[in-house]
């Protein structure tokens, strides 16, 4: 591009860059002159060991599992308590350093990269279970607690934490990326399940977004299934809501913030009762549109259908290959059903009579947690199955979502272009919620092929904005999907959001360039 | 034939916390801090279960000694499946002295009085490591022993055993009554789901205490010292093969 360019022009160009370079080299030699004088303050807040300026440690903890290359902090802390959190946070705010809250490094879209450098908080240290109220069905937690830590923590109670991504992430991280998962379907996101945030904002304040201690009284919701009001208490089979209406929803601003309005150091949770019982069945479709018809078709019966993954033929290919199963190679819904034994053979039957009617085969179900783990192994492995079928590669999930009545279109036009552009990005989906990923799998080393990944996903994304969808369904907007933001809300609820962004972080000092776009970043 | 399983359910700290010694290094701190079921327990009160399960036993005993608070483990015994369970009431000096051999005598002893065809036991416990009340229950009733267990089979009056030992599994085939230990891999244990905690709640515990059961708790051993393990010290880069031989031969590890 800079060929076509006049010489007086190219001369211009060359000297922005160098006029670039050398603010860029400033601003870094600036902030490491900061960052060297409030090292001593750093280490008497959180202790000498608390601190660390490690280059393994520093780069630890600027990369994620994302594509994204790895971006590292100038100084990486390890505060203990809340009150070291805001002691900190005001020696960074009033040294003007950046603030880059880290769970577990286990995001999706590159948010914990340091663009501008700056000061990671790492707060694994914070990992306690606080509060937990069985009868009430919540618990507090900190934010080095991870899903699996919290479940088996629970594991005597009868109570479980069902958001599952996948990875076993903290969960005030999944709280700021408003995490989702398998089984979104009938327990919700994040976005349901978060019922008050305790938040250090950048200058030090910590705030309760629904107040201290409080834990808003639950509601039931219409999707009841008939047989489960038989059960007393169990709520398992309930979907529930916030109940409260005391003031601007504060909570759920901070859910879905990735970082950039303040450091969540404690999350209260929903907490759901662990399943009497659970069904796992396999069924396989002559087409994506019969499995997603099949899909729409079980939601709107009422069956509470806990997981509905759809895996396509390239998908199920390569889970053969991978797993040594025999699957047939056509699209393929894997489902998971919960409930009291009597609820499964009504949901199981009706579940089955639909697929049936959509020309589905090869119904298989289990009861028995061995054989439910081996039915599900293919979609279990699904990841490591898709970097398999090219072995030395990496693999990144694109990750779009459209109403369900898009959802067919959205993926045979997807399969289309994969097929185009000679690219290998097999499709495992959350049908129950029009969410699917493709698994492209890249070599990391060849740029070209980085590049059309690259367009690729701009045009799936832009695809499923102009089908009403939104360009992220779980993963969040990180680093890479700020354009696209614009494009899905619109430069009006951008500048809504700036205008919030600039009100609680007037310094644009928590996790800056992420999420939202400010000029020349 | 009773059909009649008894299975011993240990409470300890939970697995996943961090264990920390008592500053007058007497023990571990222990107040305030998470109990629950040994792991390997909830493997034997798996097994219990899914034989009651398949109709091969009649009745699923949960046993625990200890103080008042083993009546919780007890309780998610009884959650994942077991009929009834039994408190054998250990507290205070008693309760801290408490080994593999109190507790296999005991368990002798409910077993001749609850006439237990089979006692399903944890290989070990996550905080004495000791792996021996299975064996020393086994010695005391003098019947035969499949520890290490990671798959059982009833096959009629007999049991089949595949234990996991050093050279890889060995399948043995015993007489009932026997007493069995679980290995990790034996199976998943269940978790336990509200409804199931509610009819716990109403299912019967008996209080015994050792006494009544003729067993002296007395102890032959006596705790001198708990300590932490020794902090690890820096590593030393040395730049080359010469210098990494001189200095293990001078630290004499060579």
């Amino acid at each position: 591009m800079w060929l076509n360019l006049t010489p007086s022009r190219r001369l211009l160009s060359l000297r922005w860059s160098l006029i670039q370079y050398r603010n860029i080299t400033l601003e870094n030699t600036t902030r490491k002159a900061a960052v060297d004088k409030v090292l001593s303050a750093f280490r008497s807040i959180c202790g000498k060991d608390n601190v660390s300026l490690g280059e393994a440690i520093r780069e630890q903890h600027g990369k994620d599992e994302s594509v994204h290359r790895c971006r590292p902090p100038d100084v990486v802390v390890f505060p203990r308590c809340v009150e070291e959190v805001s002691a900190l946070a005001k020696v960074c705010h009033d040294h003007n350093l950046p603030i880059i809250p880290f769970g577990t490094g286990t995001g999706l879209e590159g948010g914990v990269g340091a663009v501008k450098g700056g000061v990671c908080f790492s707060l694994r240290n914070m990992d306690q279970i606080l509060d937990l109220h069985p009868e009430d069905f919540d618990v507090t937690v900190e934010p080095g607690v991870t899903r699996k830590a919290l479940n088996a923590y629970l594991r005597d109670t009868g109570l479980w934490f069902p958001v599952d991504p996948g990875a076993d992430a903290s969960l005030c991280g999944m709280a700021a990326t408003s995490a989702s998962g398998t089984n979104a379907v009938r327990y919700g996101t994040m976005r349901e399940n978060v019922m008050n945030l305790e938040v250090v904002l950048s200058n030090g304040t910590v705030i309760h977004t629904a107040g201290k201690g409080r834990r808003p009284r639950y509601n039931v919701d219409h999707h009841i299934h008939p047989v489960a009001l038989l059960v007393v208490v169990s709520s398992s089979y309930y979907f529930v809501f916030r109940k409260t209406s005391a003031g601007y929803n504060l909570t759920n601003l901070f859910v879905g913030s990735e970082g950039t309005l303040g450091i969540i150091t404690k999350t209260t949770l929903r907490l759901y009762g662990v399943p009497e019982a659970m069904v796992s069945a396999v069924c396989s479709f002559p087409s994506v549109q019969a499995a997603v018809d099949s899909t729409l078709q079980i939601l709107q019966t009422g069956v509470p259908i806990a997981r509905i993954e759809f895996l396509d033929d390239v998908m199920i290919d390569a889970c053969n290959k991978f797993s040594s199963l025999s699957y047939p190679v056509t699209p393929t819904l894997f489902l998971e059903f919960h409930g009291s034994e009597r609820s499964l053979e009504e949901q199981v039957s009706t579940a089955e009579e639909i697929t049936h009617s959509n020309e589905g085969s090869d119904f298989q179900w289990a009861r028995d947690a061995e054989t439910r783990n081996r039915l599900w192994k293919a979609r279990h492995d699904a990841w490591y199955a898709a970097q398999a079928l090219r072995p030395g590669c990496k693999a990144y999930s694109t990750d779009v979502c459209v109403p369900l009545s898009r959802l067919p279109q959205i993926i045979v036009e997807t399969k289309k272009d994969l097929l185009e552009s000679r690219l290998t990005g097999p499709i495992a989906g959350h049908v129950g919620d029009g969410n699917f990923h493709c698994l492209m799998v890249v070599d990391p080393n060849d740029p070209d092929e980085l590049h059309q990944v690259h367009l690729f996903t701009e045009r799936l994304a832009r695809r499923a904005l102009a089908m009403d969808g939104t360009c992220t369904g779980e993963h969040g907007v990180g680093l890479g999907k700020r354009a696209l933001l614009c494009e899905e809300v619109g430069p009006l609820a951008i500048q809504v959001m700036q205008g919030l962004k600039d009100s609680l972080d007037p310094g644009n000092l928590m996790n800056p360039g992420k999420i939202l776009q400010r000029g020349e970043l | 034939m009773s059909g009649r399983v008894l299975v011993g359910v240990k409470r300890v700290i939970d697995y996943a916390v961090k264990i920390r010694v008592k500053p007058d290094n007497t023990g571990v701190v222990t107040d305030g801090v998470k109990h629950s079921m040994n792991p390997f327990c909830e493997i034997a009160v798996e097994e219990a279960v899914k034989l009651k399960e398949k109709k091969l036993v009649k009745e699923v005993v949960a046993v625990s000694c200890g103080p008042q608070q083993s009546q919780e483990t007890i309780r998610t015994a009884l959650a994942m499946g077991a009929d009834r369970g039994i408190h054998v009431e250990v507290s205070g000096k008693d309760y801290e002295t408490l080994g593999p051999l109190q507790v296999s005598k005991i368990m002798a002893a409910l077993a001749k009085k609850e006439d237990a065809q089979i006692i399903i036991l944890g290989k070990q416990a996550i905080d004495d490591d000791c792996n021996q009340t299975g064996q020393m229950t086994a010695a005391l009733l003098d019947w035969p022993q499949g520890t290490f267990a990671s798959e059982v089979t009833l096959d009629g009056d007999k049991i089949k055993v595949v234990r996991e030992i050093d050279g890889g599994l060995e399948t043995i085939k015993i007489n009932t009554p026997a007493v069995l230990t679980a290995d990790l891999r034996l199976n998943t244990p269940r978790y336990a789901t509200l409804p199931n905690i509610m009819k716990a709640k109403k299912k019967k515990i008996a209080n015994v205490k050792p006494a009544d059961l003729g067993v002296n708790l007395t102890s032959k051993l006596e705790v001198l010292r708990v300590e932490d393990p020794p902090q690890r010290q820096a590593g030393m880069k040395v730049e080359t093969v010469e210098d990494l031989v001189g200095k293990l031969k001078e630290s004499g590890k060579v």
